[in-house]
């Protein structure tokens, strides 16, 4: 009974293989950008513009911003579901967020940027609420639910605006301590970085380690029988959804000031789809009750990786959308075929 | 007419089939008997193209053939009604027979001669309905006429039935037995295999028997009896597989009153369960009774009815209560409600019961494993570890992780939906033991079975449901089929016969 032995890699082996992935594209992405006139070619690689901090920095708060809304779309598609508003609630948070902070539109108050981040938060957790008790309650197909989102968040927050930019310089409240919240660094790391470290220490802790987590890989995968089995599924599911949106209103908040004016048009745009897409190449299954934190991470880290290698080394940035399409494919591919098992036999045999 | 020669099948290691030899000639009905897994399907796998032997030898009218398709098979001559329906209910009865041979004109479809010549096929089977009608206005029974019509519309010389009249009601099955003793006078050959040993007996001139991939013997006409279909399908006597019943209590536990359920809103059911007892539950197909172990449990909501366990009253559709004052339902259907077979043995185990190895909400995982392991032992699964998933474990064995994960739970009441559906004997036998073990501790028992000699070897008392209510209790001197049966059909449809 060889196939039930649950050696590290069969146990591990997505996530495995991704971090072999994510080793070649970094590899290849540090030798087409060393330096080719440092001294030695060790020093040459070092002195490469992959590992340059100005890149590094960019990265990881790249990986921050994604990587908090990404694990959010873990669990809803772990749950069974999908949450297409993600992009949408991102424009309509950013919005809100700095309207909150202005005080410039008609029936928002302007107020201190502490309130107003809580305030978004509370924004946040409440529609996640509508989306969870729609879909887990109601029982209406989160796509269909979703799919409203993506369109009826991002046409509001065009509405609000009058499908202009909106920035946050003239703020009402003095917003030096934002500035450091959402822009600042702590050891020389970007805060989105420590916020996704934050984030997902406490999504590991829900998904892997609490009752939380076993009861949503559970209804993910069988539904009735987790009713069966007592489980609150309705309350589950639900929750599943708060974070989703919760999380993204965090992202929100660290994108809004990285491109310090939100244009509702364009802010956002497709984000849930690279969110679903890192969670999918990271192992989760559409069909739910599948997926890791790691996974999802390394996921979100192999197309922003990617992402910096195309445009490090000068590569047709619309090609890159062919790469990335291309890598993904291939690895539900590697999985569907179960290739790695291949790999294990040549190794016994 | 057909004829197999020792015939054997092998799934990797696993032997299904050793040499087996069936034989059947034309306007003969066989009766095709045997547990599960005692290698029935395989054999009619093999036979409708589904699988090809291992070894062996396959002869039609003395020639040898080879089976290779569902396709090749319905060239031959032979024709699969199988035990699930597989119509499109979507689709009309004419375009269900002629299924991918429609008539055509100029490629469009030709509905009229389709309807034409669907007529005279469903003349034959005395199913006097338009062509025209749609298969989900059908009832159970007309649908697995409608697949047989299907049969005979290929010119099948023939005709496997498998368990024919599992959904149907008494007088459904009654027809369709007619039905195969008139295609046998037209010299059809008929294979019939069925739980249900009165009608194999009432249908059959002759009975072949299987056990763990072998013949196990053979009745010729006059030989056939209920007794010794069934000692030559378990190799052992009847009551050698029951264990003998524990004294009762008088301490009620259970008292349902007035219950109804969503599929029967008028229904009423009213029972007491006492302590130590075994409850078991008869009825047919669709009278409610898994409704009614849903709506107890309260995974359905129901509309109306009192529930007490021990004294006290539970609110209906309360899962929550329900599993809080020890009212644990073991569901019908084990792959759909009773696990998550994806999810691993300790997984699964532990579901319903996480708060116990749970700190706050952090999970202690080594409780949990060694609980997992010692339940691994106590209920008998055979596996290696209790990591795997409960997917690659067979039926009794994935039946004892669901009996396990909630008779760890010291029940009070412990509802059983059809608790050995699809399991091998000697898993049956352990589960039997288990459930007397149980109400030995005091625990209230209700058996939801199919099964005949279960119901009749396990219980205490009996009650019978008809239509969502209860039709009666039969105390265990008034055992009997009959009896059951009587509680269970409509009076008015005996008098139909």
């Amino acid at each position: 009974m060889e196939i039930q032995k649950s050696s590290f890699f069969n146990r591990y082996r997505k996530e495995v293989c991704l971090a072999v992935i994510l080793f070649f594209v970094a590899f290849w992405t540090i030798i087409f950008s060393r330096n080719t006139e440092a001294s030695g070619f060790l020093q040459s690689l070092i002195e490469s513009r992959f590992l340059s901090l100005r890149n590094l920095e960019n990265l990881s708060r790249q990986l921050g911003m994604y990587g908090i809304f990404s694990l959010g779309m873990g669990l809803v598609i772990i749950s069974g579901g999908i949450d297409l508003s993600v992009g949408s609630l991102m424009a309509l948070f950013g919005t809100v967020f700095f309207f909150l902070l202005t005080g410039s539109h008609a029936w928002i108050p302007g107020m201190h940027w502490s309130f107003a981040i809580i305030v978004v938060l509370l924004f946040s957790v409440a529609v996640g609420s509508l989306h969870g008790w729609l879909i887990a309650k109601v029982r209406l197909q989160a796509f269909i639910v979703t799919l409203c989102g993506l369109l009826g968040y991002r046409g509001l927050a065009q509405t609000m605006t009058h499908d202009t930019a909106i920035g946050y310089y003239d703020a009402k409240y003095d917003i030096g301590g934002l500035e450091h919240l959402l822009n600042g660094e702590l050891l020389g790391l970007p805060a989105a970085f420590i916020a996704f470290v934050l984030v997902s220490g406490v999504i590991f802790y829900l998904l892997h380690l609490s009752v939380f987590g076993r009861y949503l890989l559970a209804l993910g995968r069988n539904e009735q029988a987790a009713r069966y089995s007592g489980v609150n599924t309705v309350f589950i599911m639900g929750l599943a959804y708060v974070a989703c949106t919760l999380l993204t209103a965090i992202s929100a908040l660290f994108f809004a000031r990285y491109s310090s004016d939100v244009t509702p048009s364009i802010h956002g745009n497709f984000f849930e789809l690279y969110a679903i897409a890192g969670a999918v190449l990271g192992g989760c299954s559409l069909r739910g009750g599948e997926g890791t934190v790691v996974g999802i991470i390394l996921g979100t880290t192999v197309l922003l990786v990617l992402q910096n290698m195309v445009n490090l080394l000068g590569y047709d940035s619309s090609f890159s959308k062919v790469i990335t399409a291309l890598v993904i494919l291939g690895g539900v591919l590697v999985d569907r075929f179960e290739i790695w098992k291949l790999l294990a036999r040549s190794k016994t045999s | 007419m057909l004829q197999l020669r020792q015939i054997s099948k092998e799934f990797g290691v696993v032997k299904a089939l050793s040499a087996v030899d069936f034989e059947i000639a034309s306007g003969e009905v066989v009766g095709l008997i045997g547990e599960n897994g005692a290698g029935k399907s395989t054999l009619m796998n093999i036979l409708g193209g589904v699988h090809t032997p291992t070894s062996g030898e396959i002869f039609i009218e003395g020639n040898p053939v080879q089976i290779h398709g569902a396709k090749a098979a319905e060239r031959l001559g032979i024709s699969f009604v199988h035990q699930e329906l597989n119509l499109l209910d979507n689709i009309d009865i004419a375009g269900n027979i002629f299924l991918g041979r429609e008539p055509r004109t100029f490629g469009m479809l030709d509905q009229k001669a389709l309807a034409e010549q669907a007529r005279p096929i469903l003349e034959k089977l005395d199913l006097h309905l338009d062509p025209r009608t749609s298969v989900s206005d059908l009832t159970n029974g007309q649908q697995q006429l409608v697949e047989i019509a299907k049969a005979l519309s290929m010119e099948a010389k023939l005709l496997i039935l498998d368990e024919p009249t599992s959904s149907l009601s008494i007088q459904e099955s009654d027809t369709l037995l007619k039905l195969v003793s008139k295609l046998k006078t037209q010299g059809m050959a008929i294979i019939f295999i069925s739980h249900r040993l009165t009608e194999v007996e009432q249908i059959a001139d002759r009975v072949v028997a299987l056990r763990d991939g072998e013949n196990a013997g053979e009745l010729g006409p006059g030989e056939i009896h209920h007794d010794s279909m069934i000692s030559m399908m378990i190799g052992r006597d009847l009551s050698e597989i029951y264990p003998e019943c524990n004294p009762v209590d008088s301490d009620k536990i259970l008292s349902i009153n007035n219950f109804s359920t969503q599929r029967w809103p008028f229904g009423n059911a009213s029972f007491d369960v006492h302590a130590g007892e075994i409850l078991g539950i008869a009825g047919l197909v669709g009278a409610g009774r898994s409704e009614l172990a849903q709506a107890l449990f309260g995974v359905d909501s129901s509309p109306s009815g009192d529930i007490n366990v021990s004294g006290k009253v539970l609110e209906r559709g309360n899962v929550k209560e329900a599993i809080a004052s020890g009212l644990f339902l073991a569901p019908e259907d084990r792959k759909t409600s009773g696990l998550i077979l994806g999810m691993s043995i300790r997984e699964n185990m532990t579901l319903n019961s996480l708060d116990r190895f749970s700190n706050r909400s952090k999970i202690d995982f080594h409780s949990e494993r060694e609980k997992a392991n010692e339940w691994l032992q106590e209920f008998g699964v055979k596996a290696p570890t209790i990591e795997i998933p409960v997917s690659s474990l067979s039926g009794g064995n994935q039946q004892k992780v669901v009996l396990s994960k909630w008779m760890t739970l010291e029940p009070k009441v412990m509802i059983f939906d059809e608790p050995t559906r699809g399991i091998d004997m000697g898993a049956r036998q352990e589960i039997y033991q288990a459930m007397v073990r149980l109400a030995e501790t005091g625990c209230a028992i209700i058996m939801i079975s199919s099964d005949m000699e279960e119901l009749l070897g396990m219980s205490h008392r009996i009650a019978v449901m008809r239509e969502g209510s209860l039709s009666g209790i039969l105390n265990r001197d008034d055992f009997s089929e009959k009896a059951i049966m009587t509680l269970a059909v409509h009076q008015s449809e005996l008098v139909g016969n």
